[in-house]
């Protein structure tokens, strides 16, 4: 394995090891690069307070879609490569004492994106924070919809609202937290109706990317576009908070919402 | 082999034939299988080809589907607002920031009974298009039907709307005022309203910003309208990396009406006109009224609570997974 990275924002080259240590942040530039789900609830649930649900839930290729490879083929190569069945892990967790339902989604399955398995996972969080009254907390990342599996990812959209929305009814804190990148039917959908939400510095969180929105105004867009400090001037996020900082911040929430 | 069968084959599958052709000619040199699988294989080769041409078939005749659902020629938003309610009075702006035509929202009367009115405009000619954004709504427009929505709610008005739109606008300014916040309220606000929600695709229902508008008790869609998480064109980009792949796209979305229907996306297909609802669009509108009118009253006698579960129930149980492991 190299010895050194180089970021991808600054350029500057990065030991491995301080690399880590820093929770993958880039020491010079404070670049929050994409974190696995594992490691997230590692850095962010109090030690060995988590327990996940529906583990071996799995995605099926219900409309026997292919492009240039199958659904199932792409299915299987994600697995590989992360280790994990779908892109969210979802479980009963505890952060600084309390406990919450927690959901973190994973880039790194098929693009974090949203087919019928990360809908029903949400879908039973939300049911797992009104049984037990904990406040849902969901770490988005996510290039939106899963084409794969056709209208039913469209579904998952108003899936995921209408089961947050039972939360909502219930008085229940719902805190979402954006990291890089979060795009498409997750922001659209689960993610923005969080009662606060959070974005990790520097995280692109838009509807449509900056590709797609350089190509339909047939403009240049700023480098900021959908960045989190934009974000922030433009009222759409509440905070930003570092990978440091987010247990900490979360905590204080929590106590805040429920006193 | 016959290479000459390829001829016939679409582009797109040729590499993946000759993969497998490949891999077949290798099988062959190896003693074992040499003169015994052979024949199965050019077989199964054969299979493959006909089987692609029955995809392209298909993606063809979807495609066609796909053009009647934008033709400029069919009746919009406009024309069912103009012929199935009286007394309509339009409504404008979000109170926030500005008034998006592409939206169109009001109430009107039904049967005696006053309703709201949502739905998206495309426009028919050049001026209009523009005028309409092409269909395309930015924020300011899901914001002002989740102001119109609000007022049907406190009301008591049932909530119909009519969603022909491409996609919701991609542009800088809809983005820094929060496109993806406007969508996901506009959708929130259709599970919070206590009245009944009648939504009717009549062209083209693209993405997320035609759920914005499509949330409803009982979702019905035009014959020959579409409905689906991306344009085939958008979806060929990405996955095909390439523009051929636009009509193999379109098949493999399932975006027509009977696989929505199949699905259980749609819960009715409203019959055009032969031929597609613009060679007859004063029959096409009363069609939609006559449907309206009997929805209107099939839902009217839930209740506020009961509706709302329903809407719960039914988009909740959307999805398809298994939980066992089966390796
Ligand atoms: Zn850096």
């Amino acid at each position: 394995m190299e010895e050194k990275i180089k970021c991808r924002k600054c350029g500057r080259e990065i030991e491995r090891e301080a690399f880590l240590l820093n929770l993958r942040v880039c020491p010079y530039c404070n670049d929050h690069t994409i974190l696995g789900s594992m490691d997230r609830i590692l850095i962010t649930a109090d030690e060995g307070s988590f327990r996940e649900f529906s583990r071996d839930m799995k995605s099926v290729d219900f409309l026997k879609f292919f492009d240039l490879k199958s659904y199932k083929e792409r299915l299987m190569e994600a697995k590989l490569k992360t280790g994990l069945n779908e892109a969210i892990v979802t479980g009963e967790a505890k952060i600084g004492g309390h406990p919450v339902a927690l959901g973190v989604m994973d880039f790194g399955f098929m693009g974090g994106s949203m087919g019928s398995v990360v809908g029903e996972k949400i879908r039973r969080l939300c049911d797992f924070s009104i049984k037990k009254v904990v406040p849902l907390i969901i770490f988005a990342s996510s290039g939106g919809a899963r084409m794969q599996e056709g209208i039913m990812s469209l579904m998952q959209m108003a899936k995921t609202v209408s089961a947050v929305n039972r939360v909502r009814e219930k008085k229940i804190p719902y805190f979402c937290i954006i990291t890089y990148p979060t795009s498409g039917g997750v922001s659209a959908s689960f993610a923005t109706i969080a009662d606060i939400i959070i974005s990790e510095p520097g995280a692109l969180f838009c509807f449509a990317g900056p590709r797609v929105v350089s190509q339909t105004i047939k403009k240049e867009i700023p480098p900021d576009f959908g960045l989190a400090e934009r974000n922030l001037k433009n009222g759409q996020v509440d905070m930003i908070a570092g990978r440091k900082e987010i247990r900490d911040t979360l905590a204080r929430l929590i106590r805040l919402f429920s006193s | 082999m016959d290479l000459k069968k390829l001829k016939e084959v679409p582009k797109s599958y040729v590499k993946e034939i000759l993969r497998s052709l490949s891999k077949f000619e290798r099988l062959k040199k190896i003693p074992f299988f040499a003169g015994i699988h052979f024949k199965d294989a050019e077989k199964e080769l054969d299979g493959k080809i006909e089987g692609y041409r029955m995809i392209d078939r298909q993606s063809a005749r979807v495609w066609r589907i796909v053009e009647l659902s934008r033709d400029g020629r069919r009746p919009q938003c406009l024309d069912y607002v103009k012929g199935i309610f009286t007394d309509f009075v339009e409504l404008s702006g979000d109170r926030l920031a500005g008034e998006d035509k592409s939206v169109m929202a009001g109430l009107g009367k039904i049967g005696g009974r006053t309703v709201a009115i949502l739905g998206q405009n495309k426009g028919k000619d050049t001026k209009e298009r523009i005028k309409y954004n092409f269909g395309m709504s930015v924020p300011e427009g899901y914001r002002k039907s989740i102001r119109i929505m609000d007022i049907a709610d406190r009301f008591g008005f049932p909530v119909v709307t009519f969603v022909d739109t491409p996609a919701a606008y991609a542009g800088m300014e809809a983005e820094d005022k929060g496109q993806a916040g406007a969508i996901a309220t506009s959708i929130l606000k259709m599970f919070e309203v206590s009245v009944p929600i009648i939504v009717v695709l009549i062209g083209e229902g693209g993405s997320g910003g035609a759920l914005a508008l499509a949330v409803g008790n009982e979702v019905a869609m035009l014959e020959n309208s579409t409905y689906s998480v991306i344009t085939p064109e958008g979806c060929a980009a990405i996955l095909w990396r390439d523009p051929a792949g636009t009509k193999l796209a379109a098949r493999a979305l399932k975006i027509t009406s009977p696989d929505l229907a199949r699905l259980k996306v749609v819960d009715r297909i409203i019959h055009e006109p032969m031929g597609g609802a613009h060679n007859d669009p004063r029959r096409m509108v009363k069609i939609v009224k006559r449907y309206l009118t009997d929805a209107l009253g099939r839902w009217s006698k839930f209740s506020g609570e009961e509706l709302k579960m329903m809407r719960a129930q039914r988009f909740e149980k959307f999805g398809f997974f298994e939980e066992t492991d089966t390796f």
